[in-house]
């Protein structure tokens, strides 16, 4: 028996369905919908070609995080966090990491050499990241050319993850106190190798769709996001910043060895349209790229000289045998691909596995507000702007 | 705005009762605060141009345990001018039975970020939140029986008639 308030809401929104069931039409977009970008449901209630109001249903890809987080060890969490945003494993585990390492106060014991191993793999999965969210909007709109250059380019990328974790995707590569292996022998000249590969195709990708007429008219001056709507709900990464503010935590935080590190923060200008716009929030992801290999061009810089590989060093040697942080919550947050990624761990002090862990993900967020957005667009706008807020579902339902 | 100053400044606003302990021992302090006047901080701590928490990083819903039969919620915000950070919580009594949920204020009307939060924490801990718009469950289909990250929850052995193994 349950209280008859607790099902208030529910007999509402059946309500809500039923009557625009008869005056105007409900189509179901999802879950399988190739534009959703995985299995989001979006439920329109549409006016002719005109969305009324859209009502997300998420979860189909639940899987029970937190619940998992709560019965396994620290260190066998690690697994799980690469499947929050599978797109940028790597993003997440180091954040998980760099909380726990703070709640063990290792934080500052950590090698030069793995900080910058860690950053560098970071940098090179946010660049794969990105190439995704491009390539995939591209095709969203309809244009074809970019997703089939975009992912030849990240296979590149997925090629030397793989080949440094083994595995190509889901790493598992950065751990508590350290990482998985040193960088394999002649990784370092592969990348930059591929540094110099990739700079002028950038150059051809934005000539083939950053300044085509016919992608500038689909997204210039739709769903466009004002700044305090988006601090209110919460949105962060390429999205706040789209809507103009410089707020990016490496900088802010300066969390890892990125205070030492050289890079600028790209924000929507509305150079084609209204500040906070689909193309701006695509141009700052584009923007984001380049400055994410300036940064992977410093670490090697650094990894070549100064922390070379040495036959001694031990990238597992401050690796703590066992991980039980004292009593105490701490939440840390990190720069993920998509925003502020943040863990928030409630530790007994006595058992090697939290009594709680939280995470905030920044999809989740940046996704609650497209019913804001979304209010009298139409329809084909509407994938423009799902498109452009750049979601993995894996982090929405986690 | 240090930690001090902020709750200082919230029980010269709001009187004696609205600070009902604090939490000081880990990396990061908390402020536990009177349940009922959460919207009320909150709304405060967003508006005042000393604190200017703007953005409400997450909500967390907590169960501690059979024992303590408490639910708590926990609240990160964020200040983007000052580039500060701030937790508050705040926690209630509760025995557990499914007619009585643990029953706090939304913050909705603060943050609009709070409504797919709520409905997060009310999905997998059964807390209701008071005047939310649209409390329904968000990731668990809307005929899920219980509350899986409730430290008592027993996976179902059946799903519609169906064995789960």
């Amino acid at each position: 028996m349950t209280h008859p308030k607790y099902d208030t809401a529910l007999n509402n929104y059946y309500k809500k369905i039923a009557d625009a069931a008869t005056e105007d039409m409900v189509l179901n977009m999802g879950p399988q919908h190739p534009s959703t970008h995985g299995v989001l449901r979006l439920e329109l209630i549409t006016d002719g070609e005109i969305v009324k109001e859209v009502i997300p249903h998420i979860g189909y890809l639940h899987r029970c995080f937190e619940k998992h987080a709560e019965s396994l060890t620290y260190q066998q969490t690690i697994p799980f966090t690469d499947r929050l945003d599978y797109l940028a494993s790597m993003n997440n585990s180091h954040a998980f990491v760099m909380g726990v390492e703070r709640m063990m106060g290792i934080d500052k014991d950590i090698p030069k050499r793995v900080e910058y191993i860690r950053v560098l793999v970071c940098e090179l999965n946010r660049i794969a990241a990105h190439l995704i969210a491009i390539g995939t909007y591209g095709i969203d709109i309809g244009a074809f050319t970019p997703f089939l250059w975009c992912f030849r380019d990240r296979e590149h990328i997925m090629g030397m993850l793989e080949w440094a974790s083994g595995s190509r995707m889901l790493y598992n590569y950065i751990w508590v106190g350290g990482v998985f292996y040193d960088l394999p022998v002649g990784f370092e000249e592969r990348c930059a190798e591929f540094v110099t590969y990739f700079k002028p195709k950038m150059v051809e990708l934005n000539e083939l769709l950053t300044d085509n007429q016919v992608f500038i008219s689909r997204t210039a001056n739709v769903g466009v996001l004002p700044l305090d709507v988006a601090i209110n709900y919460g949105c962060s990464g390429p999205m706040l910043r789209g809507s103009g503010l410089k707020w990016d935590l490496r900088r802010i935080d300066g969390y890892s060895v990125y205070p030492e590190l050289e890079f600028e923060i790209p924000i929507g200008e509305g150079k084609m349209g209204a500040v906070g716009d689909c193309w701006d929030r695509y141009k700052v992801r584009v923007d984001e790229i380049e400055q994410s290999l300036k940064i992977v061009e410093q670490c090697l810089g650094r990894l070549q000289n100064e922390l070379k590989r040495t036959t001694d060093f031990d990238p597992r040697s401050k690796m703590p045998r066992k991980i039980t942080p004292k009593a105490q919550d701490y939440y840390v947050r990190c720069e993920g691909a998509k925003g502020e990624l943040g863990f928030y761990f409630m530790a007994d002090g006595k058992s090697e596995i939290p009594t709680r862990v939280k995470c905030r993900a920044p999809s989740f967020h940046n996704l609650s507000v497209l019913p804001e957005l979304a209010k009298g667009v139409m329809i084909a706008d509407l994938i423009a702007i799902v498109g452009s807020i750049d979601f993995v579902l894996g982090e929405v339902d986690r | 705005m240090s930690f001090e100053e902020i709750k200082l400044l919230l029980i010269e606003k709001f009187g004696e009762g609205v600070v009902v302990g604090e939490e000081t021992t880990g990396l990061q302090p908390a402020l536990l605060v009177a349940p009922d006047q959460i919207t009320n901080v909150c709304l405060e701590l967003r508006n005042n141009p000393k604190t200017y928490f703007d953005f409400l990083s997450s909500i967390t819903g907590v169960d501690y345990g059979v024992e303590a039969g408490r639910f708590g919620v926990v609240y990160h915000l964020a200040s983007i001018p000052y580039k500060t950070q701030l937790t508050l919580k705040i926690s209630t009594e509760n025995d557990r039975s499914l007619d009585n949920l643990p029953t706090f204020p939304s913050i909705t009307p603060v943050y609009r970020t709070a409504d797919w939060h709520e409905r997060e924490a009310y999905d997998l801990f059964g807390i209701f939140f008071e005047n939310h718009p649209d409390l329904r469950r968000i990731l668990l289909p809307d005929d899920w029986d219980g509350f899986p990250l409730r430290k008592d929850y027993k996976a179902a052995e059946y799903y519609k008639g169906i064995k789960v193994d």
